[in-house]
């Protein structure tokens, strides 16, 4: 293929084109993303054990560890049972790493709130990476406001860089003072690459394991004990905020001066690179003499940060004087062009261009499903997966989409409402994410009709990921599976078939059939994902 | 900040947008620039609008580009162009008006047409043609001979214009 002529003329070319950068001598460095930092700086921390479920902007954290690591690591079922087990890890006396999308973390909030009163053994580190945007989500909460309420601190990098180094400062800081460690990512920080120079790595940490009734059972008696606690450990964080290394103060230009967190800095540096900064890597407990002092030293304070006005709500409660930004920039990333509107006290005007929408793959097995959804004319409620691009025209065959596990309990209470022509339509792994727990409990509450099961063998959303259905771990191992045809049997189920969609006719005689029977029927659609099987 | 480079890269999925992307920054920090790449990449498989952008020099602070002030866009698909046009500085370049060469150029093979337009832009660049190959080393897993090739015909169209 290769021609000699396009060979000659090329090396010609290339002989007149210089290398005017002068090479400067320094340590290797690779090109890592924040996640990838996340995973790096963690393993540099000793981490002994990592669990999450696949969520974007999350999901290269635990990838990357079972890639460039030996750690034991690996994906659960859900968020809750990732955290309980990376939980269950620091109480053993291993550092322990928690990963999931902002609203995986609503999954996990039930065992979070009450971690935080335990607090931990071994190091534990909740990584929440929000999506600003929504670039992949079905909503864009701030979670930095779950922290607060947690009351847990938190750790915010602005940079895959500063997320390398800020892992291991939150390990240290959940060991010094006995709590959980909200490292909040947002986007942007998971999904930029930049230099970065491995560190040392610390041999595994390993604590000693004592039982200790009173601090790790949280009975009603022993819960009160660990709350009057929690505001004196909120004490010592907040002088650990003060004092300690995350938040930093810099003095240039005393005319403007940002308050700012995350990413936002960065925008603020490229407009403003003579502005004074107090930059928040730990904006709660909030560092309030830190930002008063700062204050007091700039002619006009500007907050700067994404989604929920936190940090000017927090400077406002400590009577601080501060210009906030204008509601339309809550909603959204932040660029760097909207910085100078904020600065001016003006509203988002920017109106993104179009983009294009995705849709399903040609090939992909779901739109002959929902080819035949469409025609028969079903009430659909659906789930979160690849499959909700079924919404979207051509097929526009699926009516909810609202969460985890939405596509079988949404339909069963729209069965209590309609009675009739209503389907729930599902994914394997949202169903072994959360939708057997909705299909046990339709069928013990007595509702028909038809859930579809979606079974492409891999978490396809998210990249294609492994799941107990797929046999298959973290790191490509045969491990124990779960046969979805037996779980829907014994969680009630009155009929269960398995077809390949492929078959179309077939499928849509099976599904008007199931459709008209007084029963509680699941068909599994069984054929692997063009792109990820 | 005028020594930052800054180089979009948009397209839809499957075109290769985010390889394109990798490579050069690889190849930015193979050349000791300080680099920040950053995407929107959860739909990229599914025929979505995918962007990339990378920005190299001494320092880069944002890893996204400001209005007016990129200085080379690098279109995959015609469709997309208007979205980014704004972003461009004064002396910036627009290598768009390759893909047409481009396409023409890979044939049947559209999914070289990332290191053809690579091509293309590492001819308005001062890296080293030998750094953006050590980079397509780095990135590819397959095809590695014929997407150079098809990178060095992007090269010399690129150095011709």
């Amino acid at each position: 293929m290769v021609d000699l002529l396009t060979e000659l003329i090329y090396r010609l070319l290339s002989d007149n084109t210089v290398n005017i950068i002068p090479a400067m001598a320094k340590k290797p460095t690779q090109l890592l993303s924040g996640n990838e930092a996340v995973a790096l700086g963690a393993a540099e921390a000793g981490l002994g054990f990592a669990s999450g479920y696949p969520g974007t902007p999350s999901t290269e954290i635990i990838e990357s560890l079972a890639r460039l690591t030996d750690i034991d690591c690996q994906w659960a079922i859900n968020e809750k049972v990732a955290f309980e087990v990376a939980y269950g890890a620091s109480i053993g006396g291993l550092r322990s790493l928690f990963t999931a999308k902002h609203v995986g973390i609503n999954v996990a909030m039930d065992p979070l709130m009450t971690a935080a009163y335990t607090g931990v053994n071994g190091g534990f580190v909740v990584v929440s990476c929000d999506d600003p945007g929504m670039g992949s989500s079905q909503n864009e909460q701030d979670n930095r406001l779950l922290a607060q309420a947690a009351k847990i601190p938190l750790v915010e990098p602005v940079s895959p860089g500063e997320a390398h180094t800020f892992v291991k400062e939150a390990f240290q800081i959940s060991e010094d003072f006995d709590t959980p460690v909200m490292l909040r990512m947002t986007t942007r920080v998971c999904h930029t690459k930049q230099n970065i120079t491995p560190g040392i790595a610390q041999p595994m940490v390993r604590k000693p394991f004592a039982t200790d009734i009173r601090k790790y059972v949280m009975l009603p008696a022993n819960a009160r004990a660990r709350r009057t606690g929690m505001d004196q450990r909120l004490a010592h964080l907040k002088d650990y905020s003060e004092h300690g290394p995350l938040n930093t103060v810099e003095l240039n230009n005393r005319k403007l001066g940002f308050i700012v967190s995350g990413v936002a800095y960065l925008h603020a540096k490229e407009m403003y690179p003579n502005a004074s900064f107090l930059k928040l890597g730990m904006s709660y407990p909030f560092p309030a003499d830190m930002a008063r002092s700062f204050a007091q030293s700039v002619e006009k304070v500007v907050v700067l940060e994404e989604l929920e006005p936190f940090i000017e709500t927090m400077c406002r409660l400590a009577g601080i004087t501060v210009q906030g930004k204008h509601p339309s920039f809550a909603m959204g990333e932040l660029k760097p062009e909207f910085v100078p509107l904020i600065v001016d006290g003006k509203e988002k005007t920017t109106v993104l261009a179009a983009a294009r929408k995705p849709a399903l793959c040609a090939g992909c097995p779901h739109r002959l499903v929902f080819g035949v959804l469409r025609t028969l004319g079903l009430t659909v409620a659906g789930d979160i997966g690849c499959y909700t691009l079924s919404a979207i025209a051509p097929f526009e065959s699926m009516h909810t989409c609202l969460c985890m596990g939405g596509g079988i309990t949404i339909f069963e209470g729209l069965w209590h409402a309609l009675k009739k022509n209503v389907v729930g339509v599902i994914g394997d792994s949202t169903f072994m994410h959360s939708g057997v727990t909705g299909l046990m409990s339709a069928a013990y509450n007595g509702a028909k009709g038809v859930i579809i099961i979606l079974d492409n063998g891999t978490t396809a959303m998210t990249g294609g990921q492994p799941h107990p259905a797929t046999g298959t771990g973290l790191r490509g191992q045969k491990t124990k599976q779960v046969k979805i045809e037996d779980l829907a049997r014994v969680a009630g189920a009155d009929e269960v078939d398995v077809i390949d969609p492929i078959n179309v006719k077939e499928f849509e005689a099976l599904l008007k059939q199931r459709v008209s029977e007084d029963k509680l029927s699941v068909i599994i659609t069984r054929r692997p994902c063009k792109l990820s099987c | 900040m005028t020594n930052i480079t800054t180089i979009l890269f948009y397209g839809i999925g499957g075109q290769g947008v985010l390889t394109a992307a990798e490579i050069c920054a690889r190849a930015a920090l193979l050349e000791q620039q300080d680099v920040k790449k950053t995407e929107i990449h959860g739909m990229a498989q599914r025929g979505g609008s995918v962007e990339s952008f990378v920005r190299f020099g001494s320092s880069v602070y944002s890893p996204l580009p400001v209005d007016g002030k990129a200085d080379v866009l690098v279109c995959l698909h015609a469709e997309e162009h208007a979205r980014f046009s704004s972003k461009l500085n004064d002396g910036g370049k627009d290598i768009s008006p390759f893909l047409t060469r481009a396409d023409a150029a890979v044939g049947e093979n559209k999914k070289f047409i990332n290191s053809y337009m690579l091509g293309v832009l590492a001819a308005q660049l001062t890296f080293l043609p030998s750094t953006w190959e050590t980079a397509m080393e780095q990135v590819f897993k397959r095809n590695i001979e014929e997407n150079k090739t098809f990178f060095r015909q992007g090269f010399i169209e690129g150095k011709r214009a």
